[in-house]
């Protein structure tokens, strides 16, 4: 049933994108998103197949294997009114990158086109699309917001899930400094550059401790899989959540862990 | 190009330089914060970006016309133009105007393009002594290294490495004079260099532009070694990139209101020159020869391809200043005369190589350099570019290929998929795997490995 009396309609379709590093890492991200979504009167359907954008094909110069997926997707996804990605880079792929890759290639360019309009990010379809209501439970400690670079620079998201955030009674919201610069996650990159990636994220994990923060979060998990690791090398006990699971209430779930947490070999 | 070590050696090598590391930490807040007050103050800094796109765009789109008008311009105003292929093309001309004037000295203002076509080692062969005025410059030719960045060649050496290197190689001087102020080091640079300047036969600088309406050549300096080196010499040469050509007067002015602004947070340089052919009749001196010494090199096979936009550069730095891999490593890793984001564009293009074809995946696309480029060059979308590139032609090795590849079709079929993930997730949790599989050892190399969520975990 949805909210404010609109039984006789039904929500709107949405296909919810997971996105392979939430189904690999932390599956209660798209479950947060899901009870977003329905919350805000939306039907939800989970994308099965494929599993992925196609970004890390893209982003290696496989631009064949790219297309393919993104094909594929496009497919999978046009039944539905909107595509909601719990992710920056992802949503990014399909709204920007998807008309580039697919832009000589006849109808495909139409269809990418379509999808990349109604496709997008779950703070930014939660603000403009469908908006939250104003009371979303309540938080208490503070929390540093990090801005993945997909939502600053593809998506232009910068004010939208931090308003969502502040909507939560007792959160205390700190910015972290220097919040244009990236964390150094970028996918492949963080492997095949281990040693840069860590000195970009040594600055991002000193900058967010310079907030006091108790908690981090942010849209995209790929910067925060990131961040836990450099924060729990580092000693540092900030714990690491995502912006769906603060957004839908989820206290009671463990946040990131890793394999140098205390208490683990 | 250095090729005799790779990008990751250079890379691993520059992270664990704790100078650099110090050196690198001053540069970043000081260039950023100076180019965001100064664009803060100028309102119009956005409408003059789209200005000068149109100039540059149109500019390249009627390049015959404008170099052609340009060159009989600086004609008519008694200089000569002579038009360069390469960099050997460039050398052998610049070395032949040099013997003709019996040089015996040449002084330098900063020029990139007299790096990308190793121009001080060639004349050096050939018994001329080329002398670097810019101090940065005049620093890194003492201590026989390159430039790490192209507004602040010495970026990279610290103040008092350079008191140590002026100590070093000032021998005449009282050695227990102090070098510990900037101003110090600048004051025994200037008069070192004031006699270089009164002796030399040639003084060869680069062109920040060039300007079709007049055959002007513009540079810009903070330090006004551009103009001794340009108005002292008998000969001036100018040496420059094609693409820095602009039509008129008025265009110069759009690109030199974000130049500086862009590099340095500056409103203007301290010295903004233009040149326009050799003396005239009652002037009482400036140079009796004025070349403009056109380069190619490369640069017209990026026309009316994807990589067109990087001709717009205007080699202001804000690139380099603000992309988040430069500051880690700074600009000797990049192996070459360009580092950064337009180095990383740059470098495969003019100077392809096996290692150059690297430079484009040493990037997260984070997209910085292309929020603060004046030019708005897309530098996030070339550097995909050169990676298809670079895969197409095989350069992207195993097991990466097989990798994607795998992924790709796994991704696909639902049932596969899962399978793959109820396998990781434990594996992911087994400290054999971690300790074995490359890319989570590569990660653990700086960071804690997290581990998969537990299903129902609360």
């Amino acid at each position: 049933m949805g909210p404010g009396g609109e039984m006789d309609r039904p929500g709107p379709r949405i296909a919810l994108l997971r996105t392979c590093l939430v189904d690999l890492y932390r599956p209660s991200v798209a479950e947060a998103a899901g009870i977003l979504l329905q919350r805000v009167g939306c039907l939800v359907t989970p994308v099965a197949a494929p599993a992925c954008c196609g970004q890390p094909n893209y982003n290696s110069g496989d631009a064949n294997g790219a297309t393919k997926t993104a094909k594929q997707l496009i497919a999978a996804l046009e039944p539905y009114d909107y595509v909601v990605v719990p992710a920056g880079s992802c949503a990014g792929m399909i709204r920007v990158h998807y008309p580039n890759l697919l832009a000589d290639d006849g109808e495909w360019r139409h269809r990418a086109g379509d999808i990349a309009k109604k496709t997008f990010e779950l703070t930014q379809f939660l603000t403009e699309i469908k908006p939250l209501p104003r009371t979303t439970g309540s938080w208490s400690g503070s929390v540093a917001y990090h801005d993945s670079c997909s939502c600053l620079r593809e998506l232009g998201l910068k004010k939208a899930p931090r308003d969502l955030l502040c909507r939560i009674d007792g959160i205390d919201l700190r910015d972290i400094p220097d919040a244009e610069s990236c964390c150094g996650f970028g996918g492949a990159f963080t492997v095949k550059f281990p040693d840069i990636s860590g000195a970009m994220a040594q600055r991002k994990t000193g900058a967010i401790a310079d907030t006091g923060a108790e908690t981090l979060t942010s849209t995209d998990l790929g910067c925060l899989l990131h961040l836990a690791g450099k924060l729990r090398r580092d000693g540092q006990k900030v714990a690491v959540r995502h912006i769906a699971e603060i957004l839908a209430g989820m206290m009671d779930i463990a946040p990131i862990e890793t394999s140098e947490d205390e208490g683990r070999s | 190009m250095n090729t005799a070590s790779s990008f990751h050696d250079r890379a691993a090598a520059a992270l664990e330089n704790p100078v650099l590391q110090q050196a690198l930490g001053h540069a970043r807040a000081r260039f950023i914060d100076k180019r965001e007050a100064a664009v803060k103050k100028l309102p119009e800094f956005d409408a003059l970006r789209d200005r000068a796109i149109e100039i540059k765009d149109h500019v390249l789109a009627h390049l015959p016309f404008y170099l052609d008008h340009f060159a009989r311009q600086v004609e008519a105003s008694g200089g000569q133009v002579h038009w360069c292929d390469d960099a050997d093309a460039a050398r052998k001309k610049i070395l032949d105007i040099c013997q003709k004037a019996n040089a015996r000295t040449v002084a330098k203002g900063k020029t990139m393009v007299g790096e990308e076509i190793a121009l001080n080692d060639f004349l050096q062969t050939h018994g001329i002594r080329p002398v670097e005025t810019d101090l940065g410059e005049y620093l890194v030719q003492i201590r026989k290294e390159t430039p790490s960045h192209i507004v602040a060649p010495a970026l990279h050496i610290t103040k008092e490495q350079a008191a140590a290197d002026f100590r070093a190689h000032h021998r005449d001087r009282d050695p227990s004079r102090k070098l510990d102020h900037i101003a110090d080091l600048l004051a025994e640079a200037r008069s070192v260099l004031r006699q270089e300047f009164l002796q030399a036969d040639v003084g060869i600088t680069g062109a920040n532009l060039l300007v079709a309406e007049t055959g002007s050549t513009a540079i810009v300096t903070n330090e006004g070694n551009g103009d001794l080196s340009q108005s002292l010499p008998q000969v001036h040469i100018v040496l420059a990139g094609f693409e820095k050509l602009v039509p008129t007067l008025e265009d110069a002015a759009v690109i030199l209101r974000l130049l500086a602004r862009s590099a340095t947070g500056q409103e203007a340089s301290v010295y903004t020159s233009f040149s326009t052919g050799p003396r005239r009749g009652d002037d009482v001196d400036g140079p009796r020869e004025f070349h403009v010494v056109l380069l190619d090199n490369g640069r017209s096979r990026l026309l009316g391809g994807e990589f067109q936009e990087m001709l717009r550069c205007i080699r202001c730095g804000a690139c380099l200043n603000h992309c988040p891999v430069y500051q880690a490593i700074g600009g000797h890793a990049y192996g070459w005369v360009y580092p950064g984001p337009m180095g990383a564009v740059l470098t495969p293009t003019l100077n392809p190589s096996s290692d150059a074809a690297t430079l484009p995946f040493a990037s997260t696309l984070c997209g910085r350099c292309e929020d603060v480029c004046p030019m708005r060059i897309p530098l996030p979308r070339m550097l995909r570019a050169l990676r298809h590139q670079a895969f197409a032609r095989g350069l992207v090795k195993q097991p990466e290929k097989l990798t994607l590849a795998t992924w790709s079709w796994v991704v696909k079929h639902r049932r596969l998929y899962r399978i793959m993930l109820a396998g990781m997730r434990p594996a992911l949790r087994w400290k054999l795997v971690a300790d074995l599989v490359p890319p989570l050892r590569s990660w653990r190399r700086q960071r804690a490995l997290p581990v998969p969520q537990v299903k129902g975990q609360r």
